[in-house]
């Protein structure tokens, strides 16, 4: 797959990353020999091989249903660019 | 009525349209913490008190599941007669928002942990099968706040993080109310099982409405739109009715339908493309790195099946047969875990024809004129079953009972001490009302002559005269007995 001007455009966008046309080229440019690397892997055939979604053949470890957090809204607001008492405060964003 | 008759089709200019429609339902699951946190699920509290380092996504902070939430969607995949995975995994879906601190949210993509299913509703004309087509977990976002201020917006992430399960329906729907009849059996099985408290002006149970037009007869789908977070029956039903209308007009034009993503405006009944969200789509899923793949024990699955409690269903066809009601009294008796409950609790001990009309008639009434539900009502199962033990005892008329109901309604008074306070006790006394009879027949002489020379129709009268003595307190029956003999 080769990376063209347009995805990285529409990639960078999607991750909230800004970028200059100089950029954007080399970026197209580069990602795309990366690609072609890993494609690579294409040449093995996994029909019948199930996507591996961890590596570690451990179980899901898990928690009990207990309340013993929360209560530390000074803590979660202090490092916020813009707040007030009670709330986080961002940008009008409205539909 | 021939099933033809019932179908929902819309006229456009040209030809017949049928409406097709699938629900993505997100139902919050009943628990004390949150999915991957152990801050508090409460609704209510101030904001941002809920809030733990992982709900806002401070850096380094890792998610552990909560087994109470596996628990409680395996529960509801088994009332939804669904496959259960043993093997699921959880997946980061991407995307920005001011509400969703992560910059993705934990969701299951590949691999749900409740795979296909089915719900039977219950329409006028007849049952009909829904198909799941699957259950998975994922967390809740944020709440944005945007009339507080006028510049800027307000994040609260109480319910950031907070566990939903999102049930996803096969397009088997074609009417607004078969929508209706989907979420309240959805909701209501879910109620049963105690896995989402179904709470929607709590925004507990929310769906995504598809909704798609096909001429009728065709096979094929058309192309959906599909309509965001609608948050009320009602709502679900006037957004389809707009925007299936919308999509035969398009059609019908000549046009066709971009497949979008819409939101519909309550204020102005209309359903909008939401442009902003054209890329979101693409969310480039992923396995969430930070966790392992979820693989259930079958012992824990048996185990949880073995425990459910008796569903709707179920419920229904018992009612039917032990308490001989009609399908349509037994639907609405097991409507609501709470209704069938408090019928339950008044014919342990009381009459069981006279506790369905009474709940369904007098106290269904009063319910709905205070816009209250049976578990807020004032009068009690307790209460309720003594009304009518006072009725089958012959201590007070099925008349006087009406009277007694309507103090109980606003007072919650027990209904012994209503009809001693009142007086309102039959007058049983056989003694007592031959008493008030022969004082009445001798005030009538002349009507009794002429019914006893045939005119049969006077009888009422006398019945009405004792009443009325008796100020509406006399056991009618008795006195019907007492009468007759006299009349001889």
């Amino acid at each position: 797959m080769s990376i063209d001007k347009d995805k990285i455009k529409h990639i960078s966008k999607l991750a909230r990353i800004s970028l200059d046309s100089k950029k954007t080229d080399t970026l197209a440019k580069d990602l795309s020999s990366i690609f072609k690397f890993i494609e690579q892997l294409n040449e093995l055939n996994t029909d019948k091989t199930e996507p591996l979604s961890s590596i570690l053949n451990e179980p899901l470890r898990s928690r009990k249903d207990v309340v013993n957090d929360g209560k530390i809204r000074e803590k979660i607001l202090e490092n916020s660019p813009q707040k007030n008492e009670e709330f986080f405060v961002v940008p009008k964003v409205i539909e | 009525m021939s099933e033809k008759s019932e179908k929902y089709l819309l006229s456009g200019e040209k030809s017949k349209w049928e409406v097709v429609i699938g629900l993505e339902v997100h139902a919050q699951v009943t628990s004390n913490s949150k999915l991957f946190s152990a801050s508090s699920t409460k609704f209510g509290a101030e904001p941002n008190t809920q809030v733990s380092l992982i709900d806002s996504a401070f850096p380094g902070m890792l998610p552990v599941i909560n087994e109470y939430c596996i628990q409680q969607a395996v529960k509801t995949g088994l009332g939804l007669n669904a496959k259960i995975n043993s093997y699921s995994v959880f997946d980061r879906k991407n995307y920005f928002y001011a509400d969703l601190p992560q910059g993705y949210q934990i969701s299951q993509y590949k691999n749900p942990i409740v795979g296909e299913g089915e719900i039977t509703l219950d329409l006028p004309n007849g049952s009909k099968k829904v198909g799941i087509e699957r259950l998975h977990l994922e967390q809740d976002a944020g709440k944005s706040i945007h009339d507080l201020d006028p510049s800027s917006t307000f994040v609260d992430l109480n319910r950031s993080g907070v566990a939903l399960m999102e049930i996803v329906s096969k397009p088997d729907l074609r009417s607004p109310d078969e929508v209706n009849a989907y979420v309240k059996k959805l909701r209501s099985i879910m109620r049963y099982l105690g896995t989402c408290d179904g709470n929607m002006q709590e925004g507990s149970l929310r769906a995504d409405v598809n909704v798609s037009v096909r001429k009728e007869g065709d096979t094929k789908l058309g192309t959906r739109c599909e309509i965001k977070n609608v948050n009320s029956i009602k709502f679900m039903q006037m957004a389809i009715v707009y925007e299936a209308k919308r999509q035969v007009e398009l059609l019908e034009s000549g046009k066709s339908i971009d497949q979008e993503t819409r939101l519909f405006d309550t204020k102005k009944n209309e359903t909008r493309s939401m442009r902003s969200k054209e890329d979101a789509h693409d969310y480039r899923y992923f396995p969430d790195p930070d966790l392992l793949p979820l693989n259930l024990d079958k012992k824990l699955i048996e185990k949880i099946k073995k425990d459910l409690p008796e569903l709707p269903d179920e419920k229904k066809e018992r009612f039917i047969k032990e308490h001989s009601l009609t399908t349509y009294e037994a639907n609405v008796l097991v409507s609501e875990k709470e209704i069938s409950n408090y019928f339950e609790e008044v014919i342990k001990t009381s009459d069981k024809k006279l506790a369905k009309n009474w709940i369904m008639g007098d106290l269904f009434a009063s319910l709905n004129e205070k816009n209250i539900s049976i578990s807020e009502s004032p009068v009690t199962a307790k209460k309720m079953s003594q009304l009518i033990d006072s009725i089958s005892s012959g201590v007070i008329s099925g008349r006087t009972a009406k009277e007694v109901f309507e103090i109980m309604k606003e007072t919650g008074e027990d209904p012994k001490k209503i009809i001693e306070s009142k007086g309102l006790q039959q007058k049983s006394d056989p003694k007592e009302l031959e008493k008030i009879i022969d004082k009445i027949l001798l005030d009538n002489k002349d009507k009794a002559e002429q019914y006893k020379s045939g005119k049969d129709k006077l009888f009422g009268f006398f019945v009405g005269q004792v009443m009325k003595e008796s100020g509406g307190k006399a056991n009618p029956q008795l006195v019907n007995e007492i009468l007759k003999k006299k009349l001889k």
